[in-house]
Formats: C-alpha cells, structure tokens, sequence
C-alpha cells in the first residue's frame, strides 16, 4: 500500500450544547482538562491536566502529577468564539511525533443555534498522515502502529495494566 | 467503510477491544467472551467486512486480528475519542451553572 496515495475520510463529530457560542468556545479551549476524558493520555508518568494555549502556534499538551509535559499538537487557528484548528502529532505508538508531515488536524467550529444553545462540528482529518507515519515507523503488521496503540487501548478499556499507561 | 456504526455494538466493540490486544481464534474468543461461538462469528464477518479484522488461516484453525494496515481501526479508534470526548464536553458545559463570559476573550 502506497501511503501517500491513500485518503482517509475524516472523522466527524458533532454536539449540541445549551450555552452561549462563546461559552462552549471557553469551555472547549480554556478549560480542557475539566473535561478532557482523563483515559486518554501519553505520558507514562500519569495524568494531571492538559491545555490549549489559546493563540496561533500555541501549545496543546498534557502534563503529569510530576510536572513533566507530553505535546499533542500545535493551535494552527484560533478565531474565538468561533473556531479552532489543532494539529494531532501522536503517532501509532501513542508518542509525540514532531514532523509535521504527520500531522493529523483537528478542526473545531461552534455555531450559536439559539440565543443559549451552540452546535459544535468537530473533523479529525489529514488522517492519512498519521498512517503514513505510523505505517513508516513501525512497518505495516508489526506489533507497533496502530496495533500497538489499540493494545494500550484495549489495557486500558479492560484496567488490565494502568501503571504501564499512567 | 461503515467501522463507526459497526463499533456501536457493545459486544462487537469488545471484541475488537480483544483482538486489539492480540491475534485470537473464534474458539479463543468465545471462551474469553461471555458470548456463544455462532455469535462471534457473526460479529468478527460484521467486524472484517467494515475492514476492522482481517483473518488467516493457521492449520485448521482461523486467526482473526486487528487489520494491521490501521486505516479502519485508526478511524475508529479516533472517532471513539471524540465520541467520549464531545459527551464529556456538553456535560461541562452544561453543568457548570449559568453562561459565564468572563473567561471569554
């Protein structure tokens, strides 16, 4: 499989809220890690919270209970209330992986639907990238990739090996 | 490529949740799994045609695994995220008393 050649639809989310478009935008952005499913993390050393830094070029990342900090992405748009843009730099092996050719993006919109109710539209696309990355790394059908990080997954899902994954 | 709708099956989910962690035979399945035999397999061919397993055969016996090109498996996996994370998010955001605007910029 050539992975440069390979689309993959994006993932399409989308919520309605009761509240304000800017207080959905806010809340989302500003304070991430009050809702931001605790499971879903990198760092081996635990999970303590995780932040958007709310400009373009800012920071999305996590930090553990230790003070060491896991990168996620990078703000690529920031047009409050009403738009964001992320890069998603995981790779297979659920790791930072810095080269932005691997890059997946995560586009968030909020539209005022009412005057306290707000539609969000989320798209995680680029996935192709982070296939590519993933499928370089660790060669299509080895234990790494996307098997190995649906193997964390699965620990996790199970609560079979929870210090292994923080 | 329907991996999202197929994963909205609680059993199915498991069983993709299993096979995640490693390749497994039917029987191996049905054993771990509070589910009859006819029934996984009626799960893992919903699994494999949304191009979520692939399987070989080793002996008489057929291994189903995580397809490990990733490419369902990493949407799904992702859009499952999401899924919890959008829900976790309209619960805060609802929850959390009147609007507040203050923290807006």
């Amino acid at each position: 499989m050539n992975t440069q050649d390979l689309t993959i639809p994006a993932v399409n989310r989308t919520v309605t809220v009761n509240a304000t478009v800017e207080r959905a935008f806010s809340v989302f952005t500003g304070s991430f890690a009050a809702w931001w499913p605790d499971a879903h993390h990198i760092n081996p050393n635990g999970y303590e919270a995780a932040f958007i830094e709310p400009r373009v070029g800012g920071r999305w990342y996590e930090r553990a209970p230790d003070g060491t900090e896991c990168d996620w992405g990078t703000v690529l748009a920031w047009e409050p209330p009403h738009r964001v843009v992320l890069t998603w730099q995981l790779n297979g092996e659920f790791e930072y992986d810095p080269d932005p050719d691997h890059a997946s993006e995560v586009e968030i919109r909020f539209t005022s639907e009412g005057p306290s109710r707000t539609r969000v539209d989320l798209v995680h696309g680029k996935l192709e990238r982070a296939v590519g990355a993933a499928a370089l790394a660790a060669g299509i059908g080895g234990e790494g990739g996307w098997n190995g990080l649906l193997r964390r997954y699965a620990e996790l899902i199970d609560g079979r090996d929870l210090t292994a994954i923080g | 490529m329907e991996a999202l709708g197929v994963l909205g099956d609680p059993t199915r989910r498991t069983i993709f949740e299993t096979l995640a962690a490693g390749p497994l035979s039917v029987g191996e399945l049905a054993k771990r799994l509070p589910v009859s035999r006819p029934a996984v397999s009626q799960h893992l061919r919903a699994l494999k045609e949304a191009g979520l397993v692939t399987d070989r055969s080793v002996g008489t016996r057929r291994i189903y695994q995580v397809d490990p090109t990733g490419v369902a498996a990493l949407r799904a996996y992702l859009d499952q995220i999401w899924g919890d994370a959008l829900a976790a998010f309209k619960e805060a955001v609802e929850s959390d008393g009147p609007d507040d605007e203050r923290k807006h910029t």
